[in-house]
C-alpha cells in the first residue's frame, strides 16, 4: 500500500500554521460564553447575580402556580375536512421549479396543507430526483414576510379592479408597449403573452441576468437553431470546460450534477471514469472537481478555444500550446476519444462559442445518444442579450410607453439596469407595472404592482426540452391576494373569464394530449400527468421511475422519432481571425471576473437566509460577497488574512469605486480578481438588504452582448480597514489527523481497488490488529435494522444540495453573521472543503529551497480540492455517549446514536469528545426571540413558521443537537412498512441529504438487508474504496466514505507524465 | 418483692405493646386498601387480555376451508381475509358497518344480494352505475339520502379481498350465534379472569381475619390493664413508687413537652412535607381527570356506547395517521343532517357552517411537544384497544383524561406490553430471534421500545 503524503488543508492559515489558527482549534469551543450578552433573553439587559436570585424565587413561584393549571389547549379541526388532507399525514405533489431560466422537477411535500420541503421528482427525465441548494431553499420563500399581500399604485395599497383599471386605461393609450421576462419555456405562458402582445401589438423581451445568449446565437448561426443543445455528460469520457461552471451554476447543474456523477462513479465493474479539464480564472465547484485545472485570464479563453481548434482541425496550434498548460493534453484526449467528448464554454462571445461549436463538430460530438444534442434543443435559456439592450435605449430615449415586467428585476441584475432605472424614475415610461412577489429594485419604482403567486402556489406548464413536458401544480392556496401573472395578462388582453388553469387544460387538450394513444380521455390523461408530474410523448406515463428506465426510454423514443441531423455551416477561418486577443497584463495590472455564487446565484434568492448562510463551497465565506484574490497579488498588497481577519481593498473600475473586504483565494488565476454578483440589494427586506456590494454595473455591454469581465483599467489598493468575514472553513479542524481525506489516482485505483487507502495496524500481543477488530466494549446487536451511509468522495461535487435539504428536514436555525464568526453555525451536516498540493516529499530540489513565503504561494496557485460531506458518523462505539453525565446521548438498537433534548443539561462534554466534531450547541434560544427575527424567520413569525418540520423538535436554549439520521424518517417509513405487513423495502427509507444529493453520492440504507443496495456497494468496496474516517481511533462509525480518486496521469514519482 | 412490686413494670411493658398493636392495625389497613387496589388493576387487565386472546383464537380456528357454492368465486383463504379487513378498516367503516345501518347500509350479506360485477362496480364508482340508470343503485341512492360514496380506486383483487372479507364476517356471524366455540374461547379468558379474582379474595380474607385478632388481642389487653388498675387502687398497702404510678394522672403538657414526644412530631412533619413536595413536583403537568368543558355538550356515551358507533367512524386519522383527528363537522353532518336537527347543541353545528368558523374543542389529551406519539403505530399496528389509554369513553358523558399521560406511564406499557406480531411479516424475523432465546412473549422493549429516539427527536 502507498501511503497518501499529500498536505492537506482547509485555509491558508492552516497551511501556514497561523499561531492564532493553532489557538483557536485547540479549543472546542471558540469563545467563552457571552455572560452578559443580551441575546438569550430576547430581552433589554442580561441578568446580573441579584437578578438572578430573584429570578430564581420567582420561577419557583411561577412554577407552582402554573403547576395549579396547564393552559388551555385547542384542537380545532377543519369545518370540512377536504377529502385527501389528512393532518399528521404527508402529501405529494409533483411540480416543476423554473425560477429564471432554472430547471428541476420536484416534488412538494405537504403537511396540513403547507408545502415543508421540496425534493427532485424521479420521474423526471431531466433531473432524475436530485435538486440543488437553491431549489430546496426555494419553500421557504413561500413563506417570505416580505411578500407583498396585494396589488399597489405607487406604492400605496390597491384593490384589483383599480389595478386593472389603471393598467388597461395606460396600455391602451401606449403606442410602444413591452413585456420583459427572464427566459419563459411554458408553452401555455407565451400563449397567454402572445394573447397580450396581439392585443396591444406589444414585444416580449427575455433576458437573463447570467447570459447564456452567445451559446444561443452560436447556434443559431451555424446550425440554424436558435437554442442551446441539450448537454450529456454521460456521453463524455473528456470533458474539456473553458469557464462553464456546469456542476455549480452554469444553465443546469442539477442535470449536469446527476449526468457527471455517472461517469465518476467506480467499482469493481467499472475501472474507468470520464477525465475533466477545466480552465478558469476563478476557482468554481466544476473547477474543484476537475482532474486538470488550469487558471487563465478571462481575456485569454477566446485564444484558449482557437488554440484547441487548431489543435485538432490543423493539428498544429503554434505558441499558444505552451501558454496553457494541459491545453495540448486536452486536445490529445479530446482526439484520442472522438465522438465520446465534450467542449463546453461559458463565454457569452458569439465567435468563441461558435468555435466551441465547430470542435465539438470536428470531434464528432454532436449528435443523438452524443454529448451534445441540437436536435433535442433546450429550452431554459431564452435570454436576448440584444434586444435588452435596445429596449434599456429606447427607454432611455423614452420612446416606450407602457412595460409589464414580469416576475423579473432588470433595475438590478441586468447590466444596463441603472439607466433603465433612471428612464423609471424619471417617468420617462408612462405605465410601468410590475408583477413580483416582493419588493425589488424594479418594483419600487413602477407605479402599478400586480403581485404573482409564488411558484408553489400556482398553475404552469413547461418545455425544458423539446417535446418533454412538465407541469406545475399549486401545493398551497395562495396565502395573500396576488393573482397568478398570466391571468393578470389575459385579462389585461380583454378575455377576462379567461382562467390560467382552464386556459392552459385546453391548451393541453388540444396540443399535447393527442401526441399520445395510452389514454383515451383527457380528464384521465391530465391526472397522470399531474401524478407524475411529466409528459414525454411516447414514454408510458406511470413508466417505473427507478434505474434511468424512464431517461433511457424517453432517449430511444425520441431517437425513433428524431428529426433530420440539422447541418452545420460555419466560417471558422474568419472565425479565427476574428478572435480577441488576451490582454496583456503588466505587473499592477487585473482583470476583473464576475462569477455566479451556488447559493446566491444571481441574487434574486438573497432574501433567503438559509442561502445566505450557506457557506460558499469554495470560500466557506457566509453572509457576504468579497474580492476573490490570488497569493501573489495579496503579497503585492501586503495584505494577510489571519483567521477571518481580512482587510478591505479598494476596487476601481473605470470611474466606479468600491470598498469591499478581500479574500485570498487559492487557484485564482494571476493577474485576476473576483466578485460574485447578486448582492449589494436595497429595498428587499432585512435579510438581504446592505449586505455586500453589487456586481452588475461591473458587466460590460460589448456590442449589445454582455461581458462578465472587465479586462482592463481595474485598479485595487489596499485599505487600512479590518474587516472579519463569517467564514467557516477552518471551524471543526482536526488537528494533526492527515488520513481524513484518502485519495489516488486512477491508475494506482486500477492497479489496487486499495489505493490510497490508510489501513493503520495496532500491535497486541497476538500480531498486527486493525484498530476496529479491537475494542474495550462488548458492541451493540442490531437484531433489527442497523442504518448506515456510503458517501463516495469521487462523486460529490461539493454542490450543497444536502446542506439546505437537512436544514429544511430538520428545523435548523439560522444564526446571523455575528454568530457564524463566534463559530457556533448550526448546520447538521458540513462540506468540508480541503485544498491539498505537493507534499515536501514530492517537491523537487528547487522548490524545496525556496522561501517558506514562496512555498505557500506555490502551493496555493493551484491546488486539488476535494469535498467531504461531514455529518455525525453514528459510531458504534460512541466516545459522546460515554462521557454525558445524564445520558442524553444513547445508542439505538438500530445503530443511530441518538440524541435526546429534552434530557440534555448542556455540558458540551459530548461535543469535546467526539472527533468529528459533527455535534452544534444551542447557544441562545433561536427561535421567538426579537435577536434573531431578521436573520431567522422561519422559527419567528407566524408566517415564517408554517415551513417548520412538525414531526422534528424546534430545540430550546442550551442543548446539544446534531445529525439524527433522519430518525423521523426512518420511523414514518418503519410505520408504513408494519401497517402493510411487509419489511421495509431498500431505497424506502432515505436521509434528506441523500435523497437531495443530485450526483447520488450519498447513499443510506439498512445493512440488515442483504438485497439493499449499501449492502452490494459495501460488499464490493470493502476491499476497496471504503474507508472509515479516523479509523485509528477506533470509534467505528456507521458512515463509510468511497476514496476520491483523480484521473491524471502521474508516473511513480508523482510527476507528470508527458507523452508525445 | 410485693405483687404490687410487679404491677407496675407489667403495666409500663404492656403499654408499649399496646401502642405497637394499634400501628400494626393500622398498616393492616393499608395493607388491604393496597391489594384491593392492585387487584382491580389486575381484574382490569385479565380483561383486556382475555379480550385479546378472544380474537385470535377466532381468527386462527374458525377461517372455514370449503367453500359455499353460491360463492364460488369468492376466495376465503385467511390471506385474502386479511387483506379485505385491512382495506375494509382502513377505507369502508367511516360510513359503514357489517350489520347496522351507519351512512351507507349495512354490509353482511351483501355477496348475496348483489352480484361481485355489481359490487365492484358501485365502490369503483358509483355514481357511474347509479348514472347507468340501474334500478337497484338509484333506489340505494334516493334511499340513503342521495349521499354520494365517493368512488375508490382499488385493484380487482383488492375489492376482491374485501367482498371476501365481507362473506367471511356474515358468515361467522352468523356461526358464531350457534356455534359455542367463541363462548369456549370465552369461557377460558373468563377462568382466567376468575382464578386471579380468587387469589386476591384469599388474600382480603386472611388480612380481615388477621385484622379482626389483632382487634379482639388489643380490646382484651386494654380490659385486662384497667381491671387490675381499679383493684389496685382500691389497696391500700401500696408504697409510694407504686402509687405513683397507679394514681398516675395522664398530663398532657409533660407529653407534649417531652423530647422524645417533639422528635417524633418534627420527625413526621417532615416525612410529611418532603413527601408531599415530591408527590408535587412529579404531579407538575400530570392532568389526569382533566375534563374540561366543550364547547358543543357531545356525549360520547351515547355515541359510542349507546350507538356503538366504531371511533374511527369519526377519528378519521386512528389507524392511518398520527393524530386521530378531531371530526369535522362534514362528518357530523354526515347524520345530523336528519337526525336530531332541533336540538340546541346540534344548532351548534349550523352556526358554525353558516359562519363558517370551525369548532373550537378543547383539546383534553396534551402531550408535551417534545414526545412524539403516533396513534396509527398504537392502534393499528400494535392493536390497542382505544380505551387502554383513553379510558372508558363509551360510559364518559364529558371526555376526562383517564391515563397520567407521563413518561413513566408509557414506560411502563413498552415494558409489559406484548409486541402483536401475529400476520405482520415486520417482526418475523425479530420473533425468530427473540424466542431462540426466551421462552417470554417478545415485548415493545425487547424490540427497542424504550429507547430515547423511538419517541423524541
Amino acid at each position: 500500500m502507498k501511503e497518501n503524503k499529500k498536505r492537506y488543508w482547509k485555509g491558508l492559515e492552516q497551511l501556514a500554521n497561523d499561531p492564532e489558527f493553532i489557538k483557536k482549534n485547540q479549543n472546542e469551543f471558540a469563545d467563552y460564553l457571552p455572560i452578559n450578552s443580551n441575546k438569550g433573553n430576547g430581552g433589554e439587559g442580561g441578568p446580573n447575580r441579584r437578578d438572578f436570585l430573584k429570578m430564581m424565587g420567582f420561577g419557583l413561584a411561577a412554577a407552582s402556580l402554573a403547576a395549579c393549571e396547564a393552559p388551555v389547549k385547542y384542537a380545532i379541526p377543519y369545518l370540512n375536512k377536504p377529502i385527501d388532507v389528512d393532518p399528521s399525514l404527508v402529501n405529494y405533489y409533483a411540480s416543476t421549479y423554473a425560477m429564471e431560466g432554472g430547471f428541476c422537477s420536484i416534488v412538494v411535500r405537504n403537511r396540513e396543507g403547507r408545502p415543508i420541503k421540496i425534493e427532485g421528482n424521479n420521474f423526471s427525465n431531466i433531473t432524475r430526483g436530485g435538486t440543488s441548494a437553491q431549489v430546496e431553499a426555494s419553500v421557504l420563500d413561500l413563506y417570505d414576510n416580505s411578500r407583498f399581500r396585494g396589488p399597489l399604485i405607487s406604492g400605496e395599497p390597491a384593490e384589483w379592479p383599480e389595478v386593472d383599471k389603471g393598467v388597461m386605461a395606460g396600455l391602451e393609450r401606449a403606442r410602444n408597449v413591452k413585456v420583459v421576462s427572464n427566459t419563459v419555456y411554458s408553452p401555455s405562458t407565451k400563449a397567454a403573452i402572445e394573447e397580450f402582445a396581439s392585443r396591444y401589438n406589444a414585444e416580449h423581451i427575455m433576458y437573463d441576468a447570467h447570459s447564456s445568449y452567445a451559446l444561443i446565437k452560436a447556434h443559431e448561426d451555424t446550425f440554424s437553431v436558435p437554442a442551446i443543445p441539450s448537454y450529456d455528460f454521460t456521453k463524455a469520457d473528456v470533458i474539456v470546460s473553458f469557464g462553464a461552471d456546469f456542476l455549480g451554476t452554469w444553465i443546469s447543474p442539477v442535470e449536469f450534477n446527476k449526468q457527471y456523477a455517472k461517469t465518476r462513479k467506480l467499482g469493481p465493474e467499472k475501472r474507468v471514469m470520464s477525465r475533466h479539464y477545466q480552465f478558469e480564472s476563478v476557482l468554481t465547484i466544476t473547477g474543484a472537481n476537475a482532474d486538470y485545472r488550469t487558471p487563465i485570464r478571462p481575456s485569454q479563453e477566446a485564444e484558449a478555444v482557437a488554440a484547441l481548434y487548431k489543435m485538432i482541425v490543423q493539428r498544429d496550434a503554434g505558441t499558444a500550446a505552451a501558454e496553457f498548460k494541459y491545453l495540448e493534453k486536452a486536445a490529445k484526449d479530446l482526439l484520442k476519444n472522438r465522438g465520446r467528448g465534450l467542449v463546453v464554454s461559458s463565454s457569452n462571445h458569439i465567435v468563441v462559442q461558435r468555435l466551441v461549436n465547430a470542435i465539438n463538430v470536428a470531434l464528432d460530438n454532436y449528435g443523438r445518444g452524443k454529448a451534445v444534442d441540437i436536435t433535442r434543443p433546450a429550452f431554459y435559456r431564452q435570454g436576448n442579450d440584444r434586444q435588452m439592450t435596445q429596449f434599456v435605449a429606447q427607454a432611455v430615449a423614452g420612446e416606450v410607453d407602457a412595460v409589464v415586467f414580469m416576475d423579473c428585476n432588470p433595475v438590478y441584475d441586468f447590466a444596463g439596469g441603472e439607466a433603465l432605472g433612471e428612464a423609471l424614475r424619471a417617468g420617462k415610461i408612462k405605465t410601468s407595472v410590475s408583477t413580483a412577489m416582493k419588493m425589488d429594485e424594479t418594483a419600487a419604482l413602477c407605479t402599478y404592482i400586480a403581485p404573482q403567486h409564488y411558484y408553489l402556489e400556482a398553475w404552469n406548464d413547461y418545455e425544458p426540452r423539446k417535446n418533454n413536458f412538465y407541469v406545475a401544480q399549486p401545493t398551497i392556496r395562495p396565502l395573500f391576494l396576488t393573482r397568478q401573472v398570466q391571468e393578470s395578462l389575459l385579462l389585461w388582453a380583454g378575455l377576462p373569464t379567461v382562467n390560467y388553469y382552464d386556459f392552459m387544460r385546453a391548451r393541453w387538450k388540444e396540443a399535447f394530449f393527442p401526441l399520445q394513444t395510452e389514454i383515451a380521455d383527457f380528464d384521465l390523461f391530465w391526472d397522470a400527468v399531474l401524478y407524475t408530474g411529466v409528459f414525454i410523448p411516447g414514454v408510458p406515463l406511470d413508466l417505473d421511475p427507478k434505474a434511468d428506465l424512464r431517461y433511457e426510454t424517453a432517449a430511444t423514443v425520441e431517437d425513433e422519432t428524431g428529426a433530420l441531423t440539422p447541418i452545420f455551416s460555419a466560417d471558422t477561418d474568419a472565425d479565427l481571425a476574428a478572435v480577441p486577443r488576451a490582454v496583456n497584463v503588466a505587473p499592477g495590472q487585473h482583470e476583473l471576473v464576475i462569477y455566479e455564487k451556488v447559493g446566491i446565484g444571481t441574487g434574486r434568492h438573497a432574501g433567503n437566509p438559509w442561502l445566505q448562510e450557506l457557506p460558499d463551497p469554495i470560500s466557506r465565506v457566509t453572509w457576504d460577497n468579497y474580492l476573490t484574490i490570488p497569493m501573489a497579488l495579496a503579497k503585492e498588497l501586503g495584505l494577510e488574512m489571519e483567521y477571518n481577519e481580512t482587510k478591505k481593498v479598494k476596487l476601481t473600475v473605470g470611474d466606479q469605486t468600491v470598498v469591499l473586504p478581500a479574500v485570498i483565494q487559492p487557484g485564482q488565476a494571476v493577474g485576476t480578481v473576483g466578485i460574485a454578483m447578486g448582492y449589494g440589494r436595497s429595498n428587499v427586506g432585512v435579510v438581504a438588504d446592505k449586505i455586500g456590494i453589487n456586481a452588475y454595473p461591473f458587466i460590460r455591454i460589448e456590442e449589445g452582448v454582455l461581458k462578465y469581465f472587465v479586462p482592463e483599467g481595474v485598479k485595487i489598493e489596499a485599505t487600512d480597514e479590518h474587516y472579519a468575514l463569517a467564514q467557516t472553513q477552518t471551524h471543526d479542524t482536526y488537528m494533526g489527523r492527515a488520513t481524513v481525506i484518502q485519495e489516488a489516482t486512477l491508475q494506482e485505483y486500477q492497479q489496487d481497488p486499495k489505493a490510497g487507502r490508510f489501513e493503520p495496524m495496532i500491535a497486541t500481543s497476538e500480531g498486527p490488529i486493525a484498530p476496529d477488530k479491537l475494542s474495550l466494549w462488548d458492541g451493540h446487536l442490531y437484531p433489527n435494522h442497523h442504518w448506515a451511509m456510503v458517501i463516495d468522495l469521487n462523486s460529490c461535487t461539493g454542490c450543497n444540495a444536502c446542506v439546505i435539504s437537512c436544514q429544511t428536514e430538520n428545523n435548523i436555525p439560522v444564526v446571523g453573521r455575528q454568530e457564524v464568526l463566534n463559530r457556533r453555525e448550526m448546520h447538521w451536516i458540513r462540506i468540508d472543503r480541503y485544498y491539498s498540493a505537493k507534499t515536501e516529499a514530492e517537491m523537487n530540489e528547487m522548490e524545496l529551497n525556496m522561501l517558506e513565503d514562496k512555498q505557500l504561494e506555490l502551493a496555493s496557485a493551484n491546488p486539488d480540492v476535494v469535498f467531504q460531506p461531514m455529518l455525525c458518523q453514528h459510531c458504534n462505539n460512541a466516545p459522546c455517549e460515554t462521557v454525558c453525565p445524564v445520558a442524553a446521548t444513547t445508542h439505538s438498537s438500530e445503530g443511530l446514536n441518538m440524541m435526546t433534548y429534552n434530557r440534555c443539561v448542556g455540558t458540551r462534554y459530548c461535543a469535546n469528545n467526539c472527533p468529528y466534531k459533527v455535534r452544534r450547541f444551542n447557544w441562545f434560544k433561536y427561535h421567538d426571540n426579537a435577536e434573531f427575527a431578521d436573520v431567522n424567520p422561519a422559527m419567528n413569525y407566524d408566517l415564517g413558521k408554517m415551513v417548520l418540520n412538525p414531526d422534528v423538535t424546534v430545540r430550546a436554549r442550551g442543548v446539544m443537537e446534531k445529525c439524527t439520521f433522519c430518525v423521523q424518517r426512518i420511523q414514518e417509513g418503519k410505520l408504513e412498512a408494519k401497517r402493510e405487513n411487509r419489511r421495509p423495502k431498500d431505497g424506502e427509507i432515505i436521509t434528506a441529504c441523500a435523497k437531495a444529493c443530485p450526483a447520488d453520492a450519498i447513499v443510506f440504507g439498512d445493512i440488515n438487508n442483504p438485497d439493499s443496495q449499501i449492502v452490494r456497494l459495501l460488499k464490493a468496496e470493502e476491499q476497496g474504496r471504503a474507508y472509515n474516517v479516523l479509523t485509528e481511533i477506533g470509534t467505528r462509525p456507521n458512515i463509510f466514505y468511497l476514496t476520491k480518486i483523480r484521473n491524471v496521469d502521474l508516473d511513480l514519482e508523482g510527476e507528470e507524465v508527458v507523452t508525445a | 418483692m410485693s405483687f404490687t412490686g410487679n404491677i407496675g413494670p407489667l403495666l409500663k411493658r404492656l403499654a408499649p405493646a399496646v401502642l405497637l398493636l394499634s400501628v400494626l392495625l393500622l398498616c393492616g389497613m393499608g395493607a388491604f386498601a393496597q391489594t384491593e387496589e392492585s387487584s382491580q388493576k389486575e381484574e382490569e387487565d385479565d380483561v383486556v387480555t382475555a379480550s385479546q386472546s378472544k380474537d385470535t383464537d377466532i381468527e386462527a380456528d374458525q377461517v372455514p376451508q370449503e367453500v359455499s357454492a353460491e360463492g364460488a368465486e369468492i376466495p376465503q383463504t385467511e390471506e385474502i381475509i386479511a387483506q379485505g379487513k385491512q382495506l375494509f378498516t382502513g377505507n369502508c367503516t367511516v360510513c359503514h358497518a357489517l350489520n347496522e345501518v351507519v351512512v351507507g347500509p349495512a354490509l353482511a350479506g351483501i355477496h348475496e344480494r348483489r352480484p361481485l360485477p355489481w359490487i365492484k362496480a358501485f365502490i369503483v364508482n358509483s355514481q357511474r352505475v347509479i348514472q347507468s340508470g340501474d334500478a337497484y343503485a338509484v333506489n340505494l341512492f334516493n334511499t340513503y339520502n342521495k349521499t354520494v360514496m365517493p368512488s375508490f380506486n382499488f385493484s380487482d383483487e383488492e375489492l376482491t379481498a374485501i367482498i371476501a372479507y365481507l362473506k367471511y364476517e356474515t358468515e361467522n356471524a352468523a356461526q358464531g350465534a350457534n356455534e359455542p366455540a367463541e363462548s369456549v374461547a370465552g369461557n377460558q379468558g373468563e377462568g382466567a379472569g376468575q382464578a386471579g379474582n380468587e387469589a386476591s379474595a384469599f388474600l382480603t380474607t386472611i388480612v380481615v381475619a388477621l385484622v379482626v385478632v389483632l382487634v379482639l388481642v388489643l380490646v382484651v389487653l386494654i380490659l385486662v390493664s384497667s381491671v387490675l388498675l381499679k383493684y389496685l387502687s382500691q389497696r391500700t398497702d401500696l408504697d409510694e413508687e407504686d402509687k405513683e404510678i397507679v394514681n398516675r394522672q395522664f398530663s398532657f403538657g409533660k407529653l407534649v413537652k417531652s423530647r422524645s414526644f417533639l422528635g417524633v412530631l418534627i420527625f413526621i412533619f417532615v416525612a410529611v412535607a418532603i413527601k408531599t413536595g415530591i408527590d408535587g413536583l412529579y404531579s407538575i403537568g400530570i392532568q389526569q381527570g382533566y375534563q374540561p368543558e366543550q364547547p358543543i355538550a357531545f356525549s360520547h356515551k351515547l355515541h359510542a356506547g349507546q350507538y356503538q358507533i366504531n371511533c374511527n367512524y369519526c377519528h378519521t386519522g386512528v389507524y392511518k395517521a398520527k393524530s386521530a383527528n378531531i371530526p369535522s363537522v362534514n362528518i357530523c353532518m354526515n347524520c345530523h343532517n336528519t337526525i336530531k336537527k332541533d336540538s340546541p347543541e346540534i344548532q351548534k353545528l349550523y352556526a358554525a357552517v353558516e359562519t363558517n368558523t370551525p369548532i373550537e374543542w378543547v383539546r383534553v389529551h396534551n402531550l408535551p411537544d417534545l414526545a412524539y406519539f403516533n396513534h396509527a403505530q398504537h392502534v393499528n399496528v400494535g392493536g390497542i384497544e382505544c380505551q387502554t389509554c383513553h379510558g372508558p369513553v363509551q360510559e364518559m358523558e364529558v371526555v376526562y383524561q383517564h391515563a397520567e399521560l407521563t413518561m413513566g406511564w408509557c414506560i411502563n406499557c413498552h415494558r409489559e406490553t406484548a409486541v402483536k406480531t401475529e400476520d405482520n411479516d415486520y417482526y418475523d424475523k425479530l420473533v425468530k430471534l427473540h424466542n431462540a432465546n426466551t421462552d417470554e412473549p417478545m415485548t415493545v422493549e425487547d424490540i427497542g421500545g424504550l429507547e430515547c429516539a423511538k419517541c423524541h427527536y
